[in-house]
């Protein structure tokens, strides 16, 4: 009886468990489904160009590489804030700060994490992209770099956490024979605490771009959203989740543009999907050390 | 081998029923519509102006539930298409496109003209042009004008500012000011009217398109461009009366659809819309009564 109760119970869980794998599963089946005509219809060539412009009476053009640059550009400025922030936080926490220092600190860390991205876009519309303008003597405020600040507070709060579980777990041993060494503190925190603690650190920083590159609101409501190729951050650019966000409501249902913007969101997914697998692998690396 | 498995398929076969479950539920609920309750979805631009009616007749049929959505008018017209609404507000047309799908599926859209507005033209305060012709605007609006010393103004660099792709406003504009060719690729998209206020408000050398009704709301913060129509050089400004006799060149048809004959609610609504009552409320709400 009880051995039959055990079962039922195993058996919850494990659906419970393996709802997400199925969720998974179901969302690259239905994305595919959608995507798929287009690349028989006008061809997957068509998703290839440099220019995107859904809604034309002249020539509807489908072209990717402006939203892909666009959240590439955007991750990259985020990220090159992020990770000095983050990673030295993380160091301060776990080996310097004392504790009421981290008492202190830590909520508002957790604090930032949990501010809805709305308003993190409402704070960069109103504050931020003005000061921006200003600074640089631009001629809006709205761009890649406006756009970059805000997703590196975001980014922060993860790259923090995960890092300072990295180092906490660099062995005792390590250190202490650093000291031992005659070492200072300083050495031994940057030649053989944050080396030892590398890969949960890169691993970290993985799952901060993954933050970053999904990101939606506060990117469509600071970056102007203009599809074009560029590198220069003082320059209005449209991501890919923004592009998504924007047009799906109101794109006839069924047609090339509806099929464009699946296709959007499964090169989205991918990028996602290979960092998250990235940031697997270097996290099993890290578990293994001695 | 096989028994191995046989655990993780009930799972994923459980896990699958309990989504089912959950969709389901979502699906019954918005099936309940009866006559005395009454949904409404589409055009962002008219969302201010159908409150303003729901509420003014839920005052007079007090048994009467109305719930009025935004999103756009293209997701007011799918959600037509998909039957989660009973009427669509669409501050543009019904596209031939959209009529063939509605005809697929059984449902054949029924237009009512309940009122029409004006798009203002607005730029910073401190911007020294006050007058533009039609083809001055097209010229800017598709990237062949860049710079405000060639429509006579400051010798600065033009911030293009246009709604998102998804809007009726940056499809009418698009038809009727850039004669059906593409904006340039410069143009920031911005998510809301409000956005652009925002912004041309704080950025010297922007110019942006919106209703007039929220031009009129944002006072001294923009300034309206007068227009001059094609083949005439007086600066029309819009206003109640421009817009009504058709000097004002930029202005549109409101629209309410239905699904074939429609129901007495909807019906009387509509009427009620359409009534002295209802049109005074056009007035003040910032449209204009036809």
């Amino acid at each position: 009886m009880s051995n039959w109760k055990d079962k039922v119970i195993k058996l919850i869980f494990l659906s419970a468990a393996s709802t997400s794998v199925l969720v998974v599963a179901l969302i690259f089946l239905f994305l595919g489904n959608e995507a798929i005509p287009f690349a028989r219809d006008p061809g997957i060539g068509e998703l290839w160009q440099s220019r995107w412009s859904p809604v034309s009476f002249v020539k509807e053009s489908f072209g990717i590489i402006p939203l892909i640059t666009g959240s590439l550009l955007v991750t990259l400025i985020a990220i090159v804030l992020a990770v000095p922030f983050g990673v030295g936080g993380a160091v301060y926490l776990s080996e310097i700060a004392s504790k009421g220092e981290k008492e202190f600190l830590k909520p508002f860390i957790e604090l930032l994490a949990g501010i809805p991205s709305v308003v993190i876009g409402f704070f960069g519309l109103i504050v931020l992209s003005p000061l921006i303008k200003q600074v640089f003597h631009l001629s809006s405020g709205l761009n890649a770099i406006t756009g970059g600040i805000l997703l590196a507070l975001m980014a922060v709060p993860t790259i923090v956490s995960v890092s300072e579980d990295a180092i906490r777990a660099v062995p005792g041993y390590l250190t202490e024979a650093s000291l031992a060494l005659g070492a200072t503190r300083l050495q031994t925190i940057w030649k053989v605490t944050v080396p030892a603690a590398i890969s949960g650190i890169s691993a970290a920083i993985l799952l901060g771009i993954g933050r970053v590159i999904g990101e939606t609101m506060t990117v469509m409501m600071v970056t102007g959203n203009a599809a074009r190729i560029t590198l220069s951050p003082f320059q209005s650019v449209r991501t890919m989740t923004a592009t998504i966000a924007a047009e799906m409501g109101e794109v006839p249902f069924g047609s090339d543009h509806y099929r464009a913007l699946f296709w959007v969101g499964i090169i989205l997914l991918l990028f996602t999907f290979a960092l998250v697998l990235l940031s697997h692998r270097i996290m099993k690396k890290y578990k293994s050390l001695p | 081998m096989f028994k191995k498995y046989r655990n993780i398929v009930a799972a994923l076969i459980l896990a699958a029923l309990m989504t089912g479950i959950t969709g389901g539920c979502s699906r019954n609920q918005q099936e309940t519509g009866n006559t005395k309750s009454l949904t409404i979805k589409g055009s962002d631009t008219m969302v201010h102006l159908v409150t303003a009616w729901a509420e003014a007749y839920m005052k007079v049929h007090p048994n009467a539930e109305i719930s009025v959505t935004g999103g756009g008018s293209g997701t007011g017209i799918a959600a037509l298409l998909n039957g989660t609404t009973d009427l669509c507000a669409a501050s543009r047309k019904i596209k031939p496109k959209e009529v063939e799908l509605a005809e697929s599926k059984s449902i054949f859209p029924k237009e009512f003209v309940v009122g029409r507005d004006g798009i203002a033209v607005v730029v910073n305060p401190d911007n020294s042009i006050n007058d533009l012709s039609m083809e001055q605007l097209k010229k800017i609006f598709t990237g062949a004008y860049t710079n405000w010393s060639q429509v006579k103004g400051e010798k600065e660099k033009i911030v293009v500012l246009s709604r998102e792709s998804n809007s009726g406003t940056y499809v009418f504009f698009q038809k009727t000011v850039l004669k059906k060719e593409d904006y340039t690729a410069e143009a920031l998209l911005m998510p809301a009217s409000s956005s652009i206020i925002q912004s041309v408000s704080v950025d010297k050398t922007s110019i942006g398109y919106i209703g007039l009704g929220y031009a009129l709301d944002a006072g001294e913060k923009v300034k309206i461009v007068n227009i001059i129509n094609d083949n005439s050089t007086d600066p029309v400004s819009p206003t109640m009366e421009t817009v009504k006799n058709g000097s004002y060149p930029i202005a549109r048809p409101l629209h309410l659809y239905t699904d074939g004959k429609p129901s007495v609610i909807a019906q009387t609504f509509i009427e009620f819309c359409n009534s002295a009552e209802g049109q005074k409320i056009v007035v003040e709400t910032g449209y204009i009564p036809l």
